[in-house]
């Protein structure tokens, strides 16, 4: 299937895109995730959460939209 | 005519809605970019009590974003600088300056003299503080953060729902995530994300509009989108921070008290600390190993014969089954003048669980 998958903060220096469509048919977020380490390598020492279909989800949950967001905290103020 | 004509002339607040604003009680942590919209927002809507916590001083740099601040308060501490202006601004309501930082020593205290709490701050370990203290303190938590173009926004410990550590339980890594100062941001950024801090507040009090709890508003100033996920509430990242709630009381005391407290903290605090040593000090036939980790496997039995695998260099945490024969060999340690020696509140079981559950 076809999932948007969205960066924000620092993530983009990682990715250097805020978002990109890929074809995936793994099964879990985290085979997603491990597809994406192997693709920006320096994704994979960041902090983040993931959020499927605008709902923050366990890396074990099973890929159900087309949507993922992967989230860092920020601290600035 | 009224100050607050303007409000007051909405059905939605009303003279009794002013009312609720004027009995307000808030307390804003940090005088910084965010802080100054928030501040001045709230002290022009009249509310009637705010707290202004901050111990850092004015700089020249600050007032590319910091519109509270001008070149007369160079040097001002922010926070008494803040309350300048907002009393010019607004003469009618009470404003109390706080120079201090905050810490686990005046957080709890200060936080349950307010009726919200508003999280301005820069750093990790402070928002990591306040949402802990704000847990504690059984109180609403505004909480918003920026980085760069982008912004966060929600509202914490409002009414059962989650908090900042249901959305990332874990601080990361000191210096994995740069700050502004580091890295710059865009002057009217903070000054948006701080409006929208102020709105959720105003709202709070007013019991109007959809207020932003269980919710993260994400919002982008560059390409102008706006996302809001949906955390989901963790009973558990609570209840821990319920658990060590006596944390922040013993740290208040540490000052004036001879005695030796064993300092209890979760394995994500642990592993966030640099040259840290791991001990087991279970019976070698127990399971779960703790694997994937380096681990130094001392039984609590044979502790007082083997103290010569403690590294005095290093931080050591403890942990055993439970989190009980670990703090008793913590004591055992102090005893015997080892210092550094925390405990680790999970057990093997749930360290494994959380090391699992890490991304790598």
């Amino acid at each position: 299937m076809t999932i948007t998958i969205k960066y924000f903060g620092l993530l983009t220096e990682a990715t250097q895109c805020h978002e990109e469509s890929i074809n995936f048919s793994g099964v879990l977020v985290s085979e997603l995730l491990e597809n994406l380490f192997s693709k920006y390598p320096a994704l994979k020492h960041k902090n983040f959460q993931v959020a499927q279909n605008q709902v923050l989800v366990p890396v074990n949950t099973k890929l159900s939209g087309n949507e993922i967001a992967l989230l860092p905290p920020y601290a600035g103020g | 005519m009224n100050r607050y004509s303007r409000h007051i002339i909405l059905n939605e607040i009303g003279q009794s809605g002013q009312d609720k604003l004027s009995n307000a009680k808030v307390l804003v942590v940090g005088a910084g970019g965010l802080g100054c919209p928030i501040l001045q927002y709230l002290a022009a809507a009249g509310i009637g009590s705010i707290g202004i916590i901050d111990f850092d001083v004015v700089d020249i740099t600050n007032l590319q974003r910091q519109v509270l601040f001008g070149t007369a308060s160079l040097g001002q501490n922010k926070a008494e600088a803040a309350k300048k202006r907002l009393q010019d601004l607004n003469d009618a309501i009470n404003i109390k300056a706080y120079p201090e930082q905050l810490s686990y020593k005046n957080a709890v205290n200060l936080f349950k003299q307010y009726d919200i709490i508003v999280d301005g701050t820069d750093n990790f370990e402070t928002r990591y503080l306040i949402n802990d203290a704000c847990i504690i303190a059984n109180k609403p938590l505004v909480f918003g953060a920026i980085y760069k173009f982008e912004g966060q926004v929600s509202v914490f410990n409002h009414q059962n729902g989650p908090s900042y550590r249901c959305l990332f339980p874990n601080p990361p890594q000191k210096g994995s995530v740069p700050n502004c100062s580091e890295i710059g941001v865009l002057g009217v950024l903070p000054g948006i994300i701080g409006t929208m801090q102020a709105n959720e507040v105003l709202k709070l009090i007013l019991g109007i509009g959809d207020v932003l709890s269980g919710k993260l508003l994400c919002y982008n100033a560059l390409t102008l989108q706006t996302i809001t996920l949906n955390i989901t509430k963790s009973n558990n990242e609570i209840q821990k921070v319920l658990k060590t709630q006596h944390l922040f009381h013993k740290k208040q005391m540490t000052n004036n008290a001879c005695e030796v407290d064993i300092i209890d903290i979760s394995i994500s605090e642990m592993l966030s600390k640099s040259n840290i040593q791991l001990i087991d000090v279970r019976e070698p036939h127990e399971t779960p190993k703790v694997e994937n980790l380096p681990i130094t496997y001392i039984p609590l039995s044979e502790l007082e014969n083997s103290l010569d695998k403690i590294d005095p260099n290093k931080v050591k945490g403890l942990f055993c089954q439970s989190g009980i024969r670990s703090k008793r060999a913590v004591s055992i340690l102090q005893d015997h003048n080892i210092n550094n020696c925390v405990n680790i509140i999970e057990g093997a079981p749930e360290i494994i669980n959380y090391l699992n559950n890490q991304h790598s």
